[in-house]
């Protein structure tokens, strides 16, 4: 498959419903392995990475699940093309810096990819829409007994798989659910729930941006230890956890709807209007009203505008998906005024948001504090 | 709360990102002023993890130590502690005694549980095909419920497959 076929068709797990897929939108394994008697990437030389790719790539190429799949060496693939697989989750912004030595393989239906010489010789994960850590662990799983056939796997009966890093080794497995948590944001509740989870050896992150803030008010619920625990158990904690987080979410937002309709349609009249009709808009104001767009559209406050659509737009305003449409660089201002291009025209098809007008909105809704007299 | 390197009152809490991740060190004023914590870009969690497990064994091993190399790949102590991470898998055996501390401080447990290679036992295979079975009826009874039909008919040919599979 070609590059350019890949990034047309839009991937698995943007298409499927998974459970919870208005709030969970991915769930994802990923396991690290490696070889015996090779030296992990981070300290072997060139030319080793070079021969263990020889040796490795083959074997993965011939895998049933990678037929007519992506298969590409880094050094064939320009920064921007790397770039691009990052934003998709594909790869990992450590390994689309690396080049010679480096490859990945990624399945017609984007649900499996495999990078080879990574932190670990194979990085390999499985990705399902919504919350299905089991079925992500399925499809990884599977991939991983056929690859032990044939690749002689580091493995130690006490530790388990043998990786770079110890905080990976036992499993090698990290699984992890990306959120959707508009409704907890909006009514200052995220800090408590984040709490929560980290008080039980889970790590939560936001997806974008850096240290608490979140953009977007997309998270991600991952399990910290490797070693000790089954897959099975890890996941079934992380699934547990993601449920309650489910339940939280859904809470807050008939809550938004009871008790501030008229600020949540506020929201989400705003975020429309912004990405219907601005014409600069930086990364963090489009992720921000994306997000809360995407809140109207799983409320039913905004018509014909379905998850598809939501997710495709959430991938074209990255910088580099800008930049390959662009065929060049751009600077932060070209970006900006590409991103509200593409947020206009794929909005067009889009209807204004249902108006709420006093008299439906509710008894319990206190009109905003106006400036007005 | 305790200190992590000797059980008194701790009153410097610090949080590190290691390998993407949040961990957290609990230090007593006088052990975070030894460490040097009071600069945080000269502190680094696996020295400081490694450096306990150190003192605990013996504090008349000094620097020569360091010097101790993977027979394999070469890697040596001093590499460990500078980047906490290993240089092959034989580095795990030449280094357990570092190891057993640091695995104690980031894990659960220190024995692996989980997926031996070659070794899925047929009787777990019974039991993850009789749940995943279950768990399939009710996805399609889901699916179907909320009528995304085709969802339900795609999960009723993965269930024929899971069915024959384990026939
Ligand atoms: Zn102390
Ligand atoms: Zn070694």
């Amino acid at each position: 498959m070609r590059f350019t076929t890949l990034l047309k068709n839009p991937a698995d797990w943007m298409q499927g419903h998974g459970p919870h897929s208005e709030i969970v939108m991915t769930s994802r394994i990923r396991l690290a392995r490696n070889l015996r008697g090779w030296s992990f990437p981070g300290w072997s030389s060139e030319r080793q990475r070079v021969e263990l790719l020889k040796e490795v790539r083959p074997v993965v190429a011939g895998l049933p699940e990678m037929k007519e799949g992506f298969n590409e060496e880094y050094i064939g693939l320009s920064k921007t093309k790397k770039q691009v697989l990052v934003e998709r989750h594909l790869v990992s912004r450590e390994h689309a810096a690396r080049s010679t030595g480096c490859a990945v393989l990624i399945d017609r239906r984007q649900s499996l990819a495999i990078m080879v010489n990574e932190e670990d010789h194979l990085r390999m994960q499985g990705i399902r829409a919504g919350l299905d850590l089991r079925m992500a662990h399925e499809l990884i799983n599977r991939v991983d007994s056929e690859l032990e056939n044939t690749l002689p796997y580091a493995f130690d009966q006490r530790l388990g798989y043998l990786t770079a890093c110890p905080t990976n080794v036992g499993t090698g497995m990290r699984a992890s659910v990306m959120l959707h948590l508009p409704a907890l944001v909006l009514t200052d509740q995220i800090k408590q729930v984040m709490n929560a989870v980290s008080k039980i050896g889970l790590a939560v992150r936001g997806l974008y941006g850096e240290g608490t803030e979140a953009l977007g008010n997309l998270f991600q619920v991952s399990n910290q230890h490797t070693l000790g625990e089954t897959e099975m158990e890890l996941i079934s904690r992380i699934e547990g956890v993601a449920e309650h987080i489910v339940q939280a979410e859904t809470h807050a937002r008939e809550k938004l709807v009871h008790e501030g309709p008229t600020m949540l349609h506020d929201q989400v009249g705003r975020a429309y209007a912004t990405l219907r009709f601005a014409h600069l808009l930086n990364s963090k104001e489009a992720l921000n009203h994306l997000s809360l767009l995407r809140l109207g559209a799983d409320m039913d406050l905004v018509q014909e505008c379905d998850r598809s659509l939501l997710d495709m737009m959430l991938l074209a305003i990255q910088p580099a998906h800008l930049q390959l449409a662009a065929e060049r660089d751009l600077s932060p201002e070209e970006r900006d005024a590409r991103r509200a291009e593409i947020t206009r025209q794929m909005l067009k098809s889009v209807p204004e948001p249902l108006n709420v007008t006093q008299g439906n909105a509710g008894s319990s809704a206190t009109p905003p504090e106006s400036d007005d007299e | 709360m305790k200190c992590d390197s000797c059980d008194q009152e701790a009153s410097v809490f610090l949080t590190q990102i290691v390998d993407g991740k949040m961990t957290q060190v609990n230090l007593c004023d006088k052990c975070s002023k030894e460490k040097g914590v009071t600069d945080p870009t000269g502190f680094q969690l696996a020295d400081f993890l490694l450096g306990t497990a150190a003192q605990k064994k013996s504090k008349a091993i000094a620097k020569e130590d360091d010097s101790l190399a993977c027979p394999e790949c070469g890697f040596t102590r001093a590499h460990l502690k500078k980047i906490g991470r290993m240089g092959c898998p034989e580095c795990y055996h030449t280094f357990a005694d570092d190891l057993d501390n640091m695995l104690r401080a980031m894990h659960k447990g220190t024995r692996h549980v989980g997926k031996v290679p070659g070794k899925q036992s047929p009787a777990n295979i019974t039991i993850n095909v009789k749940r995943r079975i279950n768990e399939l009826k009710e996805a399609i009874d889901l699916a179907v419920e909320e009528e995304r039909y085709e969802d339900a008919a795609r999960l009723r040919d993965e269930m024929r497959e899971v069915e024959t599979a384990s026939k």
